[in-house]
């Protein structure tokens, strides 16, 4: 079993690193929180299998993350996991730094996937599968996305295609923090009956509480054994997770605490 | 008159769909990387040779553009090569931001075929017509855009687009086209023009089927006391700069030819190229402004401007403008 408390700890520091990160040059703390503990738990808990010092290894997992506005968090998580030094994130959106805004392919620090416009990982996802599947490689492929982001054509598409090829290899996990940036999902765009459309489409469907560490651990660990179809965590999340403030206020989008309300929060993370 | 009788090129063997799909089995034959995803136009598009020549390295991804390019992106990324095949009035309107974003910025392997280009559906009408093919790709920094002029350059072209480490998009064609190189070998070089015909008083640019337009063309020149140099510029990105440049200074005119919208084409790369390096009086016979109707190849060329008769008048005119110039 994974040692829950140093991933606790782990969250925890990511967390910051996010607050710090998106403080600094902006981007979109709230979306950051609420996959922190996803992100901790996939790389932390032996969900995906990777290695660091040779991350092209050609049998490693894939992750890739869908929603690339969360690239602060995915950054302080690669980092973290011995992808490059913690001290190169304070390069995050500067001139020179591979750390864009929005994550661009660079499979050296641990990035598969070019994001930022939504709704196109899990299409990459399948192509790695298949690709994979073709040249007999044991791997598997963790897809990341946002819910707001299910609003795309695209990932039915691909979720529709992963179905027919029985793309079993193909995990999506959907950070459902039930807001989109202007407002709540529910009232802005309904996704519900959500899960029912996963099945609809073909894919094994399991929910989990998105900040529980146990819990999304056992889900994802019982999800590997999932044969013949594509599988989708519902991974039910609050956005901003850590910083009463900002949790589930859609207006910190794409805005970031600075001044007091940035020591508040920093201390509400530590404290939490 | 059939395209390329004036100049007495022989008539094409086969649809230059069906040249791409063989060629595609033969780089697939070659390199066990070269996998087909089809956006379910492979019956279309020459490739449904691969699908049984190679069932295992062939996925047809169905009726989902915007996903066909990010699967190809998912087997690009891991070592694969793979040929998309669709309708570029469908695939690049639909998936071009899973172009940009997975393909273009992310610098992928990634090959797309993109057949009955320009107006050769002719009767299907505008809206399956592709006339902005080349403004679109062009718009995605790392693709090389290749427009081959006939069925032995097809050949050539999709063998060098499976060599090319990146993103390169093929224009391919419904129809026949008349044999610009008499079926023989074809040279072949990404990102250098043939030069199909010598001449001094004016050079022709042109491309695909154009080329054999302006060979046409060129013929009825001769005849008009007109020596026209005629380039085929079979890769209209990157430009072969260097041979516009010898064309301006060695003609003094230019003419550009191209079944496609004058706005973003061929015509304005080159004028890119005279206007920096060596300006000289062009004349840009293509699509203006405009879509087109359903009607056939022919019809459709006579009645939008760019057909033989215009490439005529259109290289009268540049070498008029020369002279005006010189007074």
């Amino acid at each position: 079993m994974p040692d829950f408390a140093a991933l606790k700890e782990i969250a925890r520091n990511v967390r910051l690193d996010a607050l710090e990160m998106t403080s600094r040059y902006g981007g979109h703390p709230t979306s950051c929180f609420s996959v922190v503990e996803i992100l901790t738990v996939l790389y932390f808990a032996g969900i995906l299998s990777f290695r660091p010092r040779e991350p092209g290894w050609a049998d490693r997992d894939r992750f890739i993350l869908s929603k690339g506005h969360a690239a602060p968090a995915f950054y302080s998580v690669l980092a973290r996991a011995g992808y490059f030094d913690l001290a190169e994130l304070a390069r995050f959106r500067t001139l020179g730094s591979p750390y864009h805004g929005h994550p661009k392919q660079e499979v050296t620090i641990g990035v598969e996937v070019t994001s930022g416009s939504l709704g196109q990982g899990l299409s990459f996802g399948l192509g790695t599968v298949l690709a994979a599947r073709l040249a007999k490689r044991d791997l598997r492929v963790y897809v990341l996305t946002g819910d707001g982001e299910c609003e795309e054509g695209q990932v039915w598409e691909a979720a529709m295609a992963a179905a027919h090829f029985r793309a079993d290899r193909l995990t999506a996990i959907v950070d459902y923090n039930k807001y989109q940036q202007t407002g709540p999902i529910a009232r802005e765009m309904a996704l519900e009956p959500f899960a029912d459309k996963w099945r609809a489409f073909g894919w094994h469907v399991e929910e989990a509480d998105g900040h529980d560490l146990h819990d999304l651990h056992e889900k994802l660990a019982a999800m590997r054994k999932s044969a013949g179809r594509p599988q989708v965590l519902i991974a039910h999340t609050r956005k901003g997770k850590g910083v009463s403030f900002m949790e589930q206020d859609y207006t910190y989008h794409a805005k970031s605490p600075t001044g007091e309300e940035y020591r508040r929060a920093r201390e509400e993370i530590l404290c939490g | 008159m059939r395209i390329g009788e004036q100049a007495g090129l022989e008539p094409g063997t086969r649809q230059m769909r069906d040249a791409f799909g063989d060629a595609l089995i033969e780089v697939a034959t070659a390199d066990a990387r070269v996998v087909a995803l089809d956006g379910d136009l492979s019956s279309s598009t020459g490739m449904a040779g691969m699908r049984k020549a190679f069932p295992e390295r062939f996925f047809n991804i169905g009726i989902a553009e915007a996903n066909l390019i990010g699967v190809a992106a998912g087997f690009a990324a891991n070592g694969y090569i793979p040929f998309v095949g669709s309708l570029p009035s469908f695939l690049l309107p639909n998936a071009y931001d899973q172009l940009r974003l997975q393909v273009a910025i992310a610098g992928l392997n990634v090959k797309l075929l993109g057949s009955h280009a320009g107006i050769s559906t002719g009767r299907e009408g505008p809206t399956s017509m592709s006339i902005e093919d080349f403004a679109l790709v062009g718009g995605l920094p790392p693709f090389v855009i290749l427009v081959p002029s006939d069925e032995t350059m097809m050949a050539a072209a999709v063998k060098a687009a499976a060599e090319h480490e990146g993103p390169v998009y093929i224009r391919s064609s419904r129809g026949e086209f008349p044999l610009v190189y008499g079926g023989g070998p074809c040279p072949f070089q990404i990102g250098k023009a043939n030069t199909v015909r010598e001449g001094q008083d004016v050079t022709i640019v042109a491309c695909g089927l154009m080329t054999g337009i302006a060979l046409d063309a060129a013929a009825i020149l001769a005849e008009e006391g007109v020596a026209a140099r005629v380039l085929d510029m079979h890769t209209v990105k990157p430009l072969d700069r260097r041979a516009v440049v010898l064309a301006a200074r060695d003609t003094g005119a230019i003419v550009t030819a191209e079944e496609h919208l004058v706005r973003g084409g061929l015509g304005a790369a080159v004028a890119q190229v005279t206007a920096e390096e060596h300006p000289v009086p062009m004349r840009f016979v293509g699509i203006r402004d405009t879509y087109l109707e359903s009607g056939t190849v022919e019809e459709l060329m006579v009645k939008y401007g760019f057909s033989t008769a215009d490439v005529v008048r259109a290289a009268h005119e540049a070498v008029l403008a020369k002279k005006g110039a010189r007074r």
